[in-house]
């Protein structure tokens, strides 16, 4: 099965690596996508997170093979069509400051994303079981500030019915 | 990670069609467990089954009572499912317990049900470990054991069962469908699916034949009563359960009030037995006594013990209200 | 520039721009995924990918490493081992050999690098190398070796100091401690592991690599591959974590500079996470003894502290015990610090090394003899405060506000509805409890340089080989460079990590932002004096604000200066004199409050205070996220990170992220930081001291005496985790 094709940040891609090559290095080294980071390979730190079809998952812990014909939104690609290309959860990270050597952030902004996504009004508990996500500087308590301001404008700039109904 | 073929099969025929032409192979679906064991050459399959696309993604409501579960139904969608949420509030709260957010979109119910060890030992190909190089020996049998199982052990191996959803099938009495070769059918008691190591090599770790593939799991009718599961960990989110409790108390208020109970995190499978649920009436330490019966703790985790007694003593005052 | 006498009034004292909580400039880019880390400088065509083939053994000798098959396999290009690798020198810091064999010296030590055209081929070529070992035995476990020790200084400083009579002062007390800790071996456990991208061009060596001191890495890789230092480029400008891990030249540097040279190829080197723990380096395992002595009227008679630590030979001593040189009175005083030799992986500089475990025994111990005196702990520690080194009489605190420090917390806090009666507090099925213990961090300053330059339109570039490892460096000498040419922020660019720039201090042990924006205020003062004789304006009379140059009459737009061409200013700052004459140090407070849960003795933080002085806060914001940042690792460290030892084999047992378990997201609750943010003349021309390590000390101590008051139970043995709590806990009633 000769160049697996995805649809990456809305670009059809294909890729002339290997079936079982993990998405993360067709991102970083196939794409030149590097802000999807390795941080261990094995899905316990999260900043390799990416959105496929919509729902965050790490992408250390699928091949390109599995992941053929599949949406695959990275970091750079998120929220492209946001005022200056740029997602609520990126602009949040930016006002709360939750950022410090930020390695982990784009893992934690496409997690955050995903979670929105589903759920723009989650609680503080929901948040904090939703991103596993890893940050060795502790950033933890900004962050939780940050999914919050983010699902603030979501919520304001969603339907207002689809609001009343949830 | 070590060469492999790969094909995706589009329905549970073909996978098992190909299973069986492809020695060796294994199926992925959520990938998990499976992909990274094969980046740390912990498994070494030749060739891989992608059975993403087959179907069996959907939860349905059995005419008479119980759901069944496709094998393939995300972790994620399960938890989530009102059915399940309001019946079989023990699956979806132990299912919520487990891994993470992002990892539970991924993760499947066939491939849950098949989470293998997460000893450090295991995960470490220069260590001898018997379950990932049967006769090498079990590394953690005087090495580092506290997070390991006091129960269902053997000389082979002390390995903790890790799945948080497994235990909650257990407590809920499920029932494993899986396919075979020929494409027939069979049901396996989720008591029967997860097995003890024996003395002898190699572990054997599920009741699943050569060749056989997970179709489904069914639920009984809903049993009612007070559910819960409760994960004990140093961690507040995303560790594995130094033990856990799935039980369903039937009644409230009452002091003799039956029901089941299942322990995670103790044992080499989920925990049960009939003399546990008939404790339930007479307090945490019965119950305890009648689970741990044959109980062969170490010095690093013996603590268990007596965690899984004040757990359950926690659930059962819960219940209590 | 010297700086010998304490500082007089200078533009930094102006305010509009350092002082003030500001963005870090370095946001955008993070968020959008464009900073470019060590791993990501792909411009370089034709790169190849190294792997790592590290021991499995950790001590003996390899017999063969049986490379035949892996040299075959699909894509590889070359391997590199000791044999192949010609002769290496070894760097000072570095304890162990970045690349071993045949002797081999630790578990997962490097043996070989596996070098292929892709990152895959390179993984699954190095997995076919089964090397013949011969093991040799090996000392793995600190308890059992505490008697062959050897007393060890600490970064310069002796490793035994005594004053008064300590045997003496301790018997005769009227009230006693004598207790001993255990704090575990510890991970750095950075999120970006340890990545470089080596080059050649002839004779010349660039590495993209992630290092927090760029002067080092070119020193110590010099070394190493015994090359002119000025061979070698370094860039580095963004840093995924460092916390003491980065600050020495591993593996990935030296392997992929030998790879790329065998192959004529650009090569990349990423050490994979579950090598990370017993390839590289860690903060040892400590044994602490803690003895005080104290009279009834809760003054301190005699402070005793002995520590012990193990390292491979030639490795330093974890120096728990400077933690108690300086914090209290005390008239007859001991310090012991032991080092004995282990065969684990090399111990090395993590967060404010040594005080960061001293301060647990330390303030762990104070509020055991607080309790024994029937003392408020804050009190306590008031009563035992100086406003001179303990041990040096003579040396006063160039700024020392512990008191400030407690009562501030104390009040802000709501210490006063503490029960002193531990487990007395329940809140359903939780027992709650709080906490409090003094923070110390030295302040230490390196000397440090920078290159500021004026250029077209009045805009300011700012290069120095300084290091933002998340710290906030790029906003800090931004905002010091802005402050001093009178313009807004975001008139400045600030690059960094290059070694084409000036030599700075680097990052690391709390002294990379006060040193290197002192450096950029050196090199701002001496642009400033370019500018006033550009324009003729007396220096001692030219001022510098609102885009604007003001003095000797003259009135004129900060761009008219360099219309006749760029104007640079570049300086040193070297410190010395007053600096020596006091005991420079950062004090803070931590008050914590915990539940325990009362059936499975699960413990929570629910509420976490800092207190912080460290002069002049230079930027409020990124100094936060230092010191919750700090807070979390510390609340780690006594909770729930441990790396265990299997003495069997020699090696950490849970090398990876799941196994080695560091604070998650749900485990940090609310925490607090308050700043007294006065200036302090003597520390340097920026009135600061650095933030980013008085976070972590004390606040272990201040978690563990929080479960103490929660539930009575006193467990010196940390981490303290739920098997070791649990048998302790009260019986639920």
């Amino acid at each position: 099965m000769p160049n697996p094709a995805l649809t990456i940040n809305g670009q059809p891609m294909g890729f002339a690596m290997a079936p079982e090559t993990p998405l993360l290095w067709a991102l970083r080294d196939g794409a030149n996508l590097t802000g999807t980071k390795y941080g261990c390979g094995v899905g316990d730190c999260g900043a390799c997170m990416v959105l496929i079809d919509g729902a965050a998952q790490p992408s250390c812990q699928i091949t390109l093979a599995e992941a053929e014909g599949r949406v695959v939104t990275t970091i750079e690609g998120l929220g492209a069509e946001g005022p200056g290309g740029s997602h609520p959860m990126q602009r949040a990270m930016l006002a709360e400051q939750a950022v410090q050597c930020g390695f982990c952030t784009p893992g934690i902004i496409i997690a955050a994303a995903g979670l929105l996504a589903r759920d723009a009004d989650p609680t503080d508990a929901e948040i904090g079981a939703a991103l596993t996500n890893l940050c060795r500087c502790g950033t933890y308590p900004r962050l939780i500030r940050a999914v919050r301001r983010a699902g603030t404008e979501m919520r304001r700039t969603a339907a207002p019915v689809e609001s009343m109904i949830r | 990670m070590r060469a492999f073929t790969y094909q995706r099969v589009a329905t549970p025929a073909e996978a098992v069609a190909a299973l069986a032409a492809h020695p060796g192979a294994r199926l992925i679906a959520g990938g998990t467990n499976l992909l990274d064991h094969m980046k740390l050459q912990i498994a070494t399959p030749p060739h891989l089954i992608d059975i993403n696309r087959i179907g069996l993604d959907q939860i349905e409501t059995i005419p008479g009572g119980g759901m069944r579960i496709g094998a393939l139904v995300r972790n994620t969608d399960l938890a989530a499912h009102p059915q399940i949420r309001r019946d079989y509030a023990v699956l979806s709260r132990a299912i919520v317990a487990g891994a993470s957010g992002q990892l539970r979109n991924m993760a499947t119910t066939g491939g849950n049900l098949l989470q293998r060890t997460r000893c450090p030992y295991f995960y470490d190909t220069n260590l001898p470990c018997n379950k990932r190089d049967p006769g090498s020996g079990c590394s953690a049998q005087g090495g580092y054991n506290r997070d390991h199982a006091v129960l269902g052990v053997s000389s082979a191996c002390i390995c903790a069962f890790p799945s948080d959803m497994s235990v909650a099938l257990r407590v809920l009495d499920a029932v494993v469908e899986v396919m075979g070769p020929d494409e027939t059918s069979r049901a396996i008691a989720i008591a029967d699916f997860h097995r003890v190591p024996g003395e002898t090599l190699p572990v054997q770790e599920f009741a699943l034949a050569p060749g056989e593939m997970i179709t489904a799991v069914t639920l009984p009718p809903a049993p009612g009563g007070w559910h819960v599961y409760r994960k004990v960990r140093n961690r507040a989110s995303y560790a594995f359960a130094l033990v856990s409790v799935a039980a369903i108390i039937e009644g409230t208020g009452g002091a003799e009030k039956g029901g089941r109970i299942a322990l995670g995190g103790i044992g080499t499978k989920p925990w049960r037995s009939s003399a546990g649920d008939a404790a339930i009436p007479h307090g945490a330490q019965a119950v305890a006594d009648a689970l741990f019966a044959g109980a062969s703790p170490t010095d690093q985790n013996r603590y268990k013990l007596l965690l899984a007694t004040r757990t359950i003593a926690a659930v059962l005052a819960a219940a209590k209200g | 520039m010297k700086f010998e006498t304490a500082a007089g009034d200078n533009p930094i004292d102006r305010g509009k721009v350092v002082g003030r909580a500001t963005p870090r400039i370095d946001g955008p880019l993070k968020v959008a995924g464009h900073a470019t880390y060590a791993a990501e400088w792909h411009d370089q065509s034709n790169l190849a990918h190294g792997y790592i083939v590290a021991s499995a053994i950790a001590k003996g000798r390899v017999n063969s490493l049986r490379l035949e098959e892996a040299k075959w396999a699909p894509g590889v290009i070359t391997i590199i081992t000791a044999q192949n690798a010609g002769t290496l020198g070894q760097a000072g810091p570095n304890a162990a050999k970045l690349l071993g064999g045949p002797e081999v010296q630790h578990y997962h030590q490097a043996l070989a690098l596996v070098v292929a055209d892709s990152y895959e081929a390179a993984r699954a070529a190095a997995a076919l190398i089964k090397p013949d070992y011969t093991r040799a035995d090996g000392s793995y476990t600190l308890a059992a070796v505490t008697g062959a020790s050897k007393s060890d200084g600490i970064l310069g400083q002796p490793g035994d100091t005594a004053l008064g009579d300590f045997a003496g002062g301790f018997a005769g007390a009227p009230v006693q401690i004598d207790a001993t800790y255990t704090t575990p071996d510890l991970a750095h456990a950075m999120m970006e592991p340890y990545a470089t991208i080596a080059s050649w061009d002839g004779d010349r060596l660039t590495l993209h690599t992630s290092h927090q001191v760029v002067d080092w890495a070119r020193r110590d890789l010099a070394k190493t591959l015994g090359m002119p230092k000025d061979h070698i480029r370094i860039v580095t400008p963004y840093i995924g974590g460092g916390f003491g891990g980065k600050l020495w030249v591993r593996a990935d540097a030296v392997l992929a500079a030998l790879g790329a040279k065998a192959i004529g190829r650009p090569v990349k080197v990423v050490m994979p996470r579950p090598l990370m723990f017993n390839n590289s380096v860690h903060r040892p395992a400590t044994i602490q003894r803690m003895r005080l002595g104290a009279g009834h009227d809760g003054a301190l008679i005699a402070i005793g502290h002995e520590g012990w630590s193990g390292n491979l030979p030639g490795g330093d001593s974890e120096g728990a015990v400077q933690f108690s040189r300086g914090l209290y009175a005390a008239p007859n005083r001991m310090t012991r610090n032991r080092l004995s030799q282990l065969d684990l992986p090399e111990g090395n500089a993590m967060r404010a090394p040594g005080e960061a475990v001293g301060s647990i025994a330390v303030e762990v111990a104070m509020d055991e003899m607080a309790e024994k005196l029937g003392m408020d702990p804050v009190a306590f520690r008031i009563r035992n405060d100086t406003q001179v080194d303990p041990e040096h009489k003579e040396k006063k605190f160039s700024q020392r506000q512990l008191v400030e420090c407690l009562q501030t917390g104390a009040r802000k806090f709501g210490w006063d509805r503490r029960n002193a009666r531990p487990a007395s507090r329940r809140e359903g099925d939780w027992l709650i409890g709080m906490g409090v213990a003094a923070a110390m961090r030295g302040s230490p300053v390196l000397r440090s340089g920078a290159r500021v330059r004026l250029v077209a339109g009045g805009r300011v570039i700012v290069e120095t080989d300084m290091t933002d490892i998340g710290t906030g460096s790029y906003t800090i000498i931004g905002q010091t460079a802005a402050e001093m040419l009178g313009v807004p922020l975001n008139w400045v660019t600030v690059r960094l990590g290059d070694s084409n720039f000036p030599v700075s201090s680097g990052s690391g042990g709390q002294f990379g932002a006060n040193s290197a924006t002192s450096g950029v205020y050196a090199a701002c003062v001496k642009l400033r004096e370019a500018v006033a004789a550009r324009l003729g304006i007396d220096p001692a009379k030219i001022k510098f604000a609102g885009t604007k140059i003001t003095g000797s009459g003259k009135n004129v737009t900060l761009a008219s200066a360099a219309e006749a061409g760029e104007l640079t200013g570049e300086d040193t700052i070297d410190f010395g004199g007053i600096r020596q004459q006091r005991h420079q140090a950062t004090f803070g407070a931590h008050f914590v409050e915990v539940g325990v849960d009362i059936h499975t003795a699960e413990i929570r933080l629910r509420r976490m205070l800092a207190v912080c002085s460290a002069g002049r806060i230079l930027n409020p914001t990124t100094a936060r996220s230092q010191v919750i940042g700090a807070m979390t690792m510390g609340a780690g460290s006594v909770l729930c990170e441990e790396l265990v030892v299997d003495p069997r084999f020699g090696y950490f047992v849970n090398h990876d992220l799941a196994q080695y378990e560091v604070p998650v997201h749900a485990d940090i609750p609310h925490q607090e930081v308050i700043f007294l943010k006065d200036p302090d003349p003597e520390s340097s021309p920026m009135k600061a001291h650095g933030i980013g390590e008085l976070g972590i000390c004390g606040v272990g101590g201040a978690v563990a005496n929080a479960v103490y008051n929660a539930t009575g139970a006193r467990l010196r043995a940390f981490p303290m985790t739920v098997d070791k709590l649990l048998e302790h806990m009260p019986v639920p009633g």
